[in-house]
């Protein structure tokens, strides 16, 4: 029997504004505990929210970025319950009416085929403080710098059918939203979080199956442990003849197994209400047309552009987009040089090995659009072959010095120099007879061998093109 | 619907309201009043009616997005029954 799974996900966006989402504070990360949380984010009596600017803009972003339906009208909710990290008591959210609608996302499997992922809406919410559960004299640690944070939680359809497509899903996702800058978006510090709405159900049936909600999932990489493991979980059971739990769940990643949350005495209720101290957001079709003319290229229309005028392939080019940094590296790199087909082997080859070894942003290395644009430059040019230039960049990462410094103070630039040249084809002459007699005798490939002899001699310096053709002018 | 005590226990749980066994009765008297009240006031016709958020008729006003206030934890603090290291403590809370 064949089981099918059914995954949505909610994911969680911290939108990277200066201030917070109803009050002045600073949302740094990483600064002392409670140095960031004023009076309002205490939620002393007394205090009103005030709605922040960017954060509507940013939804409204992300929303047209997804093609969705983008709410004229926008109501804020109170979603009540009670944690410590918690201080008003209350979640503010958006419930029946969030800023942004209905809208879909195109990912790509590895099988090349591509699918439509549609998204139920995307809503505004507040997020809350951190608890610190080491023992503090047998207490909990309180830290609020992080409550009132402004999130933007894109909620999913079940169109998901299994890890690798939620994981793509996720990807896509990240990559729409580093375009166009509205967060972070880092899974390990937790600025994209995400939750995954789990079933299983026989291959061909329609109805779905009782799902459970996995939590605390921190890395691509374990979204697609804990979907895969929770799948199994359910299957094992539906056909040891037992039924699932509706519960939510959490992923431990040190086990890689997922477990049920201690379960409350009395089901949660948020008793969802309108939040009195905020009115309606209303927007009208100028803003969304002043937003929509601030929106960056994104990744599709980069690639499709990349295709037909830089006349990259399109792998090279989904490769080079899926990192708005690379991309934009990348396409100066291609203007310094005039070369895009050398600027993108150099950026999706040895640039993203840097930066995969070094665990890095392509920012952050020595390697500069400037540094790396000149390097293809004295390919180009003739003072280094492309085999040195390999050499070259790996002296470069550690040595910050002008490239042509590097060069010369190594002694690298290519031999083009006619008599060197000559002498050297001589010499590997000499030295091979049997195999220039093969030459002769009508074996062509065996230039490759005496050229090879040749560049071994000149430690990689001599010019190939010229030792080639001196070679078979001399042996015909 | 119709009310019990267990419910008046429940809802004064999720609301973290401390009832006493005696306050049990004459609060699922009050309640059960509130809600026939309300239950009066869903027979009336609300189709073609859109939800009202807010009685106010003007629109949310927006705030420029900077940073307006400063470190005040020192004083905030003061506020707590309990902090170390910064941190404000409660009653270890485990989920």
């Amino acid at each position: 029997m064949t089981w099918e799974t059914v995954i949505g996900l909610e994911v969680h966006v911290q939108l990277s504004t200066k201030s917070k989402l109803f009050s002045g504070s600073d949302i740094t990360f990483g600064a002392e505990p409670n140095t960031q949380a004023n009076i309002f984010d205490l939620a002393l009596p007394g205090t009103l929210p005030v709605f922040n600017e960017s954060v509507l803009k940013m939804a409204v972003k992300f929303g047209l970025a997804i093609d969705a339906q983008i709410n004229k009208k926008s109501v804020f909710d109170r979603k009540n319950y009670f944690y410590p990290d918690l201080p008003k008591g209350y979640q503010v959210s958006q419930l029946d009416y969030p800023t942004v609608g209905p809208g879909s996302l195109e990912i790509k499997l590895e099988n090349g085929l591509e699918k439509t992922i549609n998204i139920n809406r995307a809503h505004i919410e507040e997020d809350a403080g951190k608890s610190l559960h080491e023992d503090y004299q047998g207490m909990s640690g309180i830290d609020l710098n992080r409550a009132g944070t402004p999130l933007l939680e894109i909620v999913s359809e079940p169109d998901l059918r299994s890890a690798e497509e939620a994981v793509s899903y996720l990807k896509k996702l990240h990559t729409v939203i580093r375009y166009l800058d509205i967060s972070d978006a880092i899974m390990a510090e937790g600025s994209m979080r995400c939750d995954a709405n789990i079933s299983v159900r026989k291959t061909g049936e329609t109805e779905l199956g009782t799902r459970t909600e996995i939590k605390n999932i921190n890395s691509f990489r374990f979204v697609e442990r804990a979907i895969n493991h929770e799948a199994r979980r359910q299957i094992e059971l539906i056909e040891d003849g037992s039924s699932i739990a509706q519960e939510t769940r959490l992923y431990d990643s040190e086990l890689d197994e997922t477990r049920p949350m201690r379960s409350k005495e009395i089901a949660n209720d948020y008793r969802y209400f309108p939040e009195p101290d905020l009115l309606p957001v209303i927007i009208d079709d100028a803003y969304i047309d002043a937003v929509r003319d601030e929106l960056p290229e994104l990744p599709e229309e980069k690639k499709q552009r990349f295709i037909s005028q830089l006349k990259l392939s399109e792998y090279d080019a989904s490769v080079l987009v899926a990192n708005r940094e690379i991309a934009d590296f990348f396409e100066k790199v291609a203007i310094a040089t005039k070369d895009s087909k050398a600027a993108a082997n150099w950026v999706s080859q040895d640039m993203m090995g840097l930066l995969n070894k070094n665990n890095c942003s392509i920012l952050e290395t020595t390697i500069s659009v400037e540094r790396l644009s000149k390097l293809i430059l004295r390919i180009k040019d003739g003072t280094i072959s492309g085999k040195i230039a390999k050499s070259v960049f790996d002296l470069m990462v550690s040595d910050s010095s002008n490239v042509d410094a590097i060069i010369k103070e190594k002694g690298l630039e290519q031999v083009s120099d006619t008599n060197v040249i000559d002498r050297l084809v001589d010499e590997v002459i000499a030295a091979n007879p049997s195999q220039v007699e093969q030459y002769r005798a009508g074996k062509e490939q065996v230039i490759g061998f005496l050229v090879g002899q040749c560049m071994q001699r000149s430690k990689g310096k001599a010019n190939p093109s010229q030792v080639n053709s001196l070679l078979k002018e001399k042996l015909s | 619907m119709a009310l019990n005590e267990k419910n008046i226990k429940d809802i004064a749980h999720l609301a973290r309201l401390k009832i006493e066994e005696n306050e049990v009765v004459e609060s699922l008297t009050d309640f059960s009043s509130i809600l026939s009240m309300i239950n009066e006031m869903q027979t009336v016709d609300t189709e073609n009616i859109p939800p009202l958020a807010n009685p106010h008729e003007q629109i949310q006003r927006l705030r420029k997005d900077a940073v307006t206030e400063s470190n005040d934890r020192d004083n905030l603090l003061k506020l707590a029954p309990k902090t170390t290291d910064g941190l404000f403590l409660v009653p270890k809370v485990i989920d």
